[in-house]
């Protein structure tokens, strides 16, 4: 297995043969097919496969590993259609390549979905090719060929030829139409479907991974940009006197804000000859800060507006039936308001960037999920043009959504164009935590009614919140309500009168896509809701499900019409599939508790059911977790099931701890100190069970974090009685 | 500024730095050993973790004066070749997502081997909660020091160099 590290790549010398374009869909972050977007079709053997003389195979990752495993789960894709010894397989990652590999951004949940396909058929033309060039040695038919680890075999005479004896003259031959080849029969798959461990572990054991932070590069020097700690802020002076006259630190910068495209804070920059002297020199600067639009925004005045906003109707989003006037005419309702915060990501490895800006050209090494946005963004700061700036994908420790933004990579570039020297900006945790783009916050109006069978006949969701779309997009085409309420108003139960309705509050703190988006968000709502629907139904909240999920039906995302809809059907059984493994109805040890929640997103099928305790004072403990998932056909079983868990932990975290507050315009929480992590002693056994599928691949680094919560704060109230309606939970909603 | 000695994986090292400079930026910026990790520079994350003489420590609050004549290991050296026991059970579990965390829980649990060879779970949980790990994958560690601990004999003696992740 290979040893990764921020390499280049070395192809064959071989022209880029057949341009044709192959189309597929292509995700945005949030996971929804927004456009359909051309991806080119290079010669595999350029692109995607590098086989030397002596028969070692490399195969090329143009997406970015993070954490979630593509670096193992898309070489086997290729690996399968290949047919190559996957224990003897390098892994390599690619530069930055639109030609050949189209959008490298990596979010959403999309690598392996969007990649299934297309990954395929590159394989399954590079094997055709080698077959051909087979065939053509020995002067016999193609269809007498076939290919077997690395090697083709003539059936009749059972002789052979390795790969490494083929390949020179197997990438000069056509490429076929990638339409066309041959696919594997799924039943003859060997390698997709089994649990691979991850390709890098053996660097990730050793100290020899190279993350962002781990580039070196001859004649760098370390910065720290100072950053006015309120939202929009900029310099008004400063002062570098003290921390130029510390020795080694080699130059004291004012960097600018850059905001559409990007949102960088801007700021003073330290830069030394090591991260200590450039910190130490950070300390040293004496700077007057103007606070901006936004220095009186607080978490209390944005939940006024919430509160305001949520009192009037917003914008129709979902409207089935008449849920207003099934609501007027109703004897009895349940009503509740849910609130969340913002949240951080915080990758265990901070924000960093590696830029090399020279008079013709630079060069990046950015732990980055989008590295053609960063590649465009640099090029834009160095004044070249995006074919002269080379972006090396280093691995990242998390990425969470977080690396999906270039604002690290800007800053690197514009240091780097000031002082003419390598530079690699380094952001503290207080950097990380008190500039990132968070998780938004909302706030939900909810209101339903039964009908006198107990079933629920009308619900009605106002959502408010700080919208994504709105900080990113231009005000002419800006839809407030994109990345906001994809979970809440994809509602999958059969209620006869629907509406949600979405308000955008008016905020300057900065927010983006977070582990699951809106998902964590319209999943604790929806299935907390449903919980107090089923309490007031005097049902069992599983039964209760199951019945409002009985009926076959399909229900498409109103946000991306052409996102795949839910299947009922599908939710029904992860449902069911959880319950039975966690022996839902069977009796639990004295003083716990367990429940369920299910959720969509990514096209996945998550249900988890979560046992919990309730100890005196409030305290929360998670026993046990179960999960099934459907997530179509499994490409690597070990790492979607690597991937629940951590969706869970993370989910868990934010459920139980997570909250960033604003005061004076400004992110109060700095460290781990005061934005806690789920640490050891209170992580949850975990249990996760796959459903057996044939459909197409969905996504898998993100679906496991939205049904955690619910799960947990419906099991809190069956211990309890007691509802949680705004997360963090917190020991004094409990008492 | 007089240099100031101490050893890294069994090699003497002489660095000539501020005295109150952090270990950890010694190690990464100085000595180019990248493997110990930067996450918090407060002592709550653990992704620093190294060695003093055997003993695990947080070396983004060690101020590099503090190890002058002593002995530091970094996950650099605590086997040539991924053969510490830790290293393969973390290998066998499946252990790394990111992998970002690790080099400071592997360092964390290496030192607990040493004090305690079949910790139990209460042990594991005592030793381990100081080291975050925002992928979760506390559970395969747990199993990954278990595995460790099954594989190696009996309670090695303190000195032994591969036990301590000691200099060689």
């Amino acid at each position: 297995m290979s040893n990764l590290a921020v390499s280049r790549r070395d192809f064959l010398k071989t022209g880029v043969a057949g341009s044709a374009a192959l189309v597929v869909g292509f995700y945005w972050p949030d996971g929804s097919a927004a456009q359909q977007q051309e991806v080119p079709r290079p010669n595999p053997f350029n692109a995607w496969i590098r086989i030397d003389q002596a028969g070692r195979v490399t195969l090329v990752l143009a997406k970015s590993e993070m954490g979630q495993g593509v670096m193992t789960a898309l070489p086997m894709i290729l690996a399968e259609e290949l047919e190559v010894d996957w224990s003897a397989v390098h892994v390599e990652q690619a530069l930055t390549k639109p030609e050949w590999y189209g959008d490298q951004g990596t979010g959403g949940s999309s690598s392996v979905r969007t990649s299934w396909l297309p990954l395929r058929r590159a394989g399954a033309a590079a094997r055709e090719m080698l077959i051909a060039a087979a065939a053509e040695t020995w002067e016999v038919g193609k269809d007498t060929c076939y290919a077997e680890k690395g090697a083709v075999i003539h059936g009749p005479r059972k002789r052979s030829l390795s790969y490494g004896e083929l390949v020179e003259k197997a990438s000069k031959l056509p490429v076929p139409d990638f339409t066309k080849v041959t696919l594997k029969n799924p039943d003859s798959f060997h390698i997709v479907g089994k649990a691979s461990p991850r390709i890098e572990a053996g660097a990730k054991v050793d100290g020899s991974a190279i993350f962002g932070l781990d580039v070196r590069v001859p004649g760098m020097l370390y910065a720290v940009v100072a950053r006015c700690p309120t939202f929009g802020g900029k310099v008004v002076r400063y002062d570098a006197a003290r921390a130029k006259a510390i020795s080694g630190v080699r130059h004291v910068v004012e960097i600018e804000a850059v905001g559409p495209g990007t949102h960088t804070a801007g700021g003073v920059a330290v830069v030394a000859d090591t991260t200590a002297l450039a910190l130490q020199g950070r300390r040293a600067l004496e700077i007057e800060w103007d606070h901006g639009p936004h220095a009186n925004e607080s978490s209390e005045s944005l939940r006024q507006q919430f509160e305001a906003l949520t009192q009037k109707p917003g914008k129709a989003i979902r409207s089935d039936g008449d849920a207003d006037a099934a609501l007027a005419g109703a004897t009895k309702k349940t009503e509740a308001v849910y609130e969340l915060p913002f949240l951080a990501h915080a990758t265990m490895e901070p924000m960093n960037c590696t830029v090399d800006v020279r008079a013709d050209r630079a060069e990046v090494w950015a732990p980055a999920q989008g590295p053609n946005w960063v590649r465009d963004m640099v090029a834009r700061i160095a004044g070249l043009p995006p074919k002269s700036v080379e972006v090396h994908t280093t691995l990242m420790g998390g990425g969470f959504g977080r690396r999906y933004q270039s604002d690290f990579a800007v800053e690197a570039a514009q240091i780097s164009k000031a002082v003419g020297k390598p530079i690699q900006v380094v952001w503290t945790r207080e950097d990380d935590m008190q500039h990132d783009f968070y998780r938004p916050a909302s706030f939900h109006r909810l209101s339903a009614t039964l009908d006198p069978g107990g079933k629920p006949l009308a619900w009605k969701h106002r959502v408010s919140s700080t919208s994504i779309r709105v900080f990113w997009d231009p005000p002419d085409r800006v839809k407030p309500e994109q990345s906001e309420v994809g979970g809440s108003s994809q509602m999958p139960y059969a209620i006869p009168n629907v509406r949600v309705e979405y308000a955008p509050a008016d905020s300057g703190v900065p927010r983006a896509w977070w582990r699951s988006v809106e998902h964590s968000i319209g999943a604790f709502v929806v299935e907390s809701f449903l919980d107090e629907l089923a309490a007031a139904a005097g049902a069992d909240p599983v039964e209760f499900r199951l019945g409002l999920l009985a009926e076959p039906r399909k229900i498409p995302n109103l946000l991306w019409p052409n996102d795949k809809p839910l299947e009922t059907e599908r939710l029904k059984g992860v449902l069911q599939l959880a319950t039975e493994k966690a022996a839902w109805g069977k009796p639990l040890a004295r003083g716990r508790a367990r429940w369920a929640a299910c959720h969509y997103s990514f096209n996945t099928y998550v249900a988890q059911v979560a046992e919990v305790s309730v100890g005196k004072g409030g305290s929360v403990r998670i026993h046990r977790v179960v999960c099934a998932v459907d997530c179509g056909r499994v490409i690597n079983p070990g790492g979607v099931k690597a991937q629940m868990e951590s969706g869970i932990v993370y989910g868990l975290t934010a459920a139980l701890k997570g909250a960033i507050t604003i005061e004076k315009g400004a992110a109060q929480q700095s460290n781990f100190h005061d934005y806690p992590m789920l640490r050891m002693n209170e992580m949850p056994v975990i249990e996760v069970h796959l459903v057996a599928s044939q459909e197409a691949p969905t996504g898998v680094g993100e679906p496991g974090t939205p049904p955690i919560a619910p799960a947990v704060t419906n099991a809190i109230f069956a211990a309890t009685r007691k509802r949680i309606r705004r997360l963090p939970i917190r020991a004094e909603d409990l008492a | 500024m007089a240099p100031i000695n101490f050893q890294v994986n069994g090699k003497q090292r002489s660095v000539d730095v501020s005295p109150d400079t952090p270990l950890l930026w010694v190690l990464r910026d100085t000595l180019g050993l990248t493997g110990t990790k930067f996450g918090c520079g407060m002592s709550l994350c653990g992704s620093c973790t190294v060695h003093l003489d055997g003993e695990a420590i947080r070396s983004c609050v060690t101020p590099v004066s503090a190890v002058a004549g002593k002995r530091v290991t970094t996950i650099e050296g605590l086997s040539a070749d991924r053969s510490h026991p830790l290293q393969q059970a973390w290998i066998a579990e499946d252990v790394p997502q990111c992998g970002y965390c690790q080099s400071g829980q592997i360092m964390a649990a290496a030192a607990l081997l040493v004090k305690r060879p079949k910790p139990s779970d209460a042990e594991i949980d005592e030793a381990m909660s100081g080291s975050l790990c925002r992928c979760g994958a506390y559970q395969r560690i747990r199993r990954a020091i278990h595995r460790a601990a099954a594989s190696t004999k009996p309670a090695p003696p303190r000195s032994t160099p591969k036990a301590t992740g000691g200099a060689r």
